[in-house]
């Protein structure tokens, strides 16, 4: 009974300086709002309308009707017209272009031999997601020879993007992006609460207190799930409204999800606690681990690409497993059962960070 | 039951190379004002810590209120009040919700509390402050409310780590009549300080020197026993006459405040006054010389010279 009495003692006093703390409350509201403008409008992996020139030796109505063909794609925008392949590559070398097609004199008789390229692509390399794109314009009825691949096997592969077919960044980078939020705001402000209290000389009040670290500890980490699942909302909505991020799956599992998730950032909140004497060293150490997080966790490079060692760092990360599950349940319709290992990652990492943080907090000064 | 609230014996705390506290044993009686008097960085603070079990002892332990330090101080906490020598209340919180949120930390009953923190405000003159942010307020404000909830939740054994550092004399006045009130009522004090005035109120203190305690005693007793006569000179040209008795291989301490000068000069040499009359009629110097009785600041210049003489 009195260890309910105290811990609502606590949680309530946590509330109302809350409610009082405008940059933090600010930042609870302001931080996801932000990042999914940011994310959602900046990142943008479909590329369209890459800055073209053309070197048009040819001049045949052929070629004509192919410069035609490639500006209907819209992957290109031809920003003018050169004499020569060599004017493309100065073009090219100075940013002033993406991408340089090279219409030989021979183009009309290329194009019908099976064997030989009948345009060259000079594509700026130095760039991959541009690399990787030019390589789509290898789906025009006519053979490239681009910079990358100068064999160009004939392909006939055809390929269908389930769960995204429009191939929509935002759809994807949302679910990653509520991991890496909820990393930063649930990490950072349990840490910085703490923290705070020892800058302020409030802890050596509060453990003279009957008060236990339990209590104190469960007190000062209800307020911020509690945060966390109205940040949750806050991205659910703000992206479907703006970006029309579908939920197909349960929301209900979703939630789920991120209570594991916000266990597991707030003990490793807790943990850092323990160990940053002041609310700068907690914000420090909080990035630290945020960078990987943003990096490693498979939310803007595909996880199976990186290597083994990063995969291995990225494992040990909750925000790796969080945004698989997120993906899983709102891009994939998966339930949470299906995903089981994710949220056994998750628990783990909670208990092995909380047990630390209890371990290393002491009702002491020394 | 034991008359003692505080018994410690060789109460010992070391921060790396630095002894803090050395060997420290202290008799604190039930319902008295204990008194802790000592520069900045004598110990008073991390004596007071290990008391309240902040401080795990390097060596030495102590009984407070019948339960052993260092051990499980959670038995302790309910009845022991501490306020900490830096404000540590919530400062964004108003005077009622802090005094509520220790009376919850308290698990003070319920139906009482309203009452209670009623009773508190109006002890310590706080009710216009009541929906006033703690942090907005002056110092005496500030302290009378950590005063008000370390005494909450009617603890047996008042800890105060320099309570009064941050106040006016006004202030300081009005905070040790509260002292005495809670005394009379039974509570005990231990209560540090730099302040001679205000050691010289406490039933009994301890003077503390690099962590090692120098003297102990009721104010009285330290001040008929420092083993020095106190010769007060007063001369229109203090600096010549300093010079001339520091000269004096009698004096111990020579210390200056305004145009009077405090001599001490231990008590194996007799008419102290006749030496230093001798010592500045030589030098033309005119002065009023008399024998007066020790102030405590006197007993703290004899205690701490005496070690600085004869290192331990």
């Amino acid at each position: 009974m009195r260890f309910f009495g105290r811990t609502i003692a606590i949680i309530k006093k946590e509330a109302r300086q809350l409610r009082r703390d405008r940059l933090t409350f600010g930042m609870i509201v302001g931080i996801p709002i932000l990042q999914i403008l940011l994310f959602g409008y900046a990142i943008n992996t479909d590329v369209r309308n890459l800055r073209t020139a053309i070197a048009n030796e040819s001049q045949s109505d052929l070629s004509r009707q192919f410069i035609a063909e490639l500006g209907q794609t819209q992957v290109v925008n031809i920003v003018g017209f050169v004499s020569s392949a060599a004017e493309l590559e100065d073009l090219l070398r100075k940013g002033e272009i993406s991408i340089g097609v090279a219409i030989p004199p021979d183009f009309d008789r290329r194009s019908v031999d099976r064997n030989r390229a009948a345009v060259n692509l000079l594509v700026d390399g130095s760039d991959p997601t541009i690399a990787g794109i030019a390589n789509q314009l290898k789906a025009l009825p006519v053979r490239f020879d681009t910079a990358e691949t100068s064999e160009v096997p004939g392909s006939n592969v055809e390929v269908r993007a389930y769960y995204n077919p429009e191939r929509r960044t935002p759809v994807n980078i949302i679910p990653g992006l509520m991991g890496i939020i909820l990393t930063l705001t649930m990490t950072m402000f349990t840490a910085v609460a703490i923290v705070r209290e020892r800058e302020r000389g409030n802890l050596e009040l509060l453990i003279n207190t009957p008060v236990t670290s339990a209590e104190l500890m469960v007190g000062k980490v209800i307020p911020y799930i509690v945060i966390g699942m109205i940040q949750l909302a806050l991205i659910l909505i703000v992206g479907d409204l703006l970006f029309e991020v579908p939920v197909r799956g349960s929301i209900f599992d979703l939630y789920l999800a991120a209570g594991a998730f916000i266990a597991a950032n707030l003990s490793l909140g807790l943990f850092i606690s323990t160990a940053a004497k002041t609310q700068f060293q907690a914000m420090q150490v909080t990035i630290f681990f945020l960078l990987p997080s943003i990096l490693l966790s498979g939310f803007i490079f595909p996880f199976d690409g990186m290597p083994r060692f990063a995969q291995v760092l990225g494992e040990m990360l909750p925000t790796t497993h969080f945004i698989r599950l997120t993906r899983g349940i709102m891009l994939r319709d998966a339930a949470l059962l299906e995903l089981y290992p994710e949220l056994i990652a998750l628990g783990i990492f909670a208990m092995v960070m909380m047990t630390a943080a209890a371990m290393r907090f002491t009702k002491r000064l020394d | 039951m034991n008359e003692l609230a505080i018994q410690a014996r060789g109460l010992s705390k070391d921060f790396g190379d630095l002894r803090a506290v050395d060997s420290l044993d202290l008799d604190v009686p039930r319902g008295q004002i204990y008194g802790f008097l000592g520069p900045n960085g004598s110990g008073k603070s991390t004596t007071i810590r290990m008391l309240c079990g902040l401080l795990k002892p390097s060596e030495g332990s102590a009984d407070v209120l019948g339960i052993h330090v260092p051990g499980n101080t959670n038995d302790l906490k309910p009845r022991i009040g501490y306020m900490t020598q830096k404000f540590s209340l919530f400062g964004d919180m108003t005077v009622q919700e802090n005094l509520q949120f220790i009376a919850e930390i308290y698990s003070f009953p319920v139906r009482e509390r309203g009452a209670r923190i009623e009773e508190l405000m109006d002890k310590y003159d706080l009710v216009p402050q009541k929906k006033q942010l703690a942090g907005t307020m002056s110092g005496g404000q500030k302290q009378r409310l950590a005063l008000a909830c370390a005494v909450l939740h009617h603890p047996e054994l008042l800890l105060l780590d320099e309570p009064t550092s941050a106040v006016d004399p006004q202030s300081r006045r009005d905070f040790w009549a509260n002292l005495f009130r809670l005394a009379e009522g039974g509570t005990t004090i231990m209560v540090s300080t730099h302040y001679m005035d205000e050691a010289e109120r406490c039933h009994r203190l301890a003077i503390l020197d690099e962590g090692v305690k120098v003297a102990d005693g009721t104010p009285r007793a330290l001040q008929a026993s420092t083993g020095m006569y106190i010769v007060e000179v007063t001369a229109d040209d203090p600096y010549a006459a300093q010079a001339a008795i520091d000269e004096l291989g009698e004096v111990a301490s020579v210390t200056q405040l305004g145009v009077r000068l405090r001599v001490l000069i231990p008590e194996q040499f007799h008419d102290p006054v006749g030496i230093v009359e001798a010592a500045l009629g030589s030098r033309q110097i005119a002065a009023e010389v008399s024998k007066t009785t020790a102030s405590l600041e006197d007993v703290f210049v004899a205690v701490t010279m005496d070690r600085t003489d004869n290192p331990a």
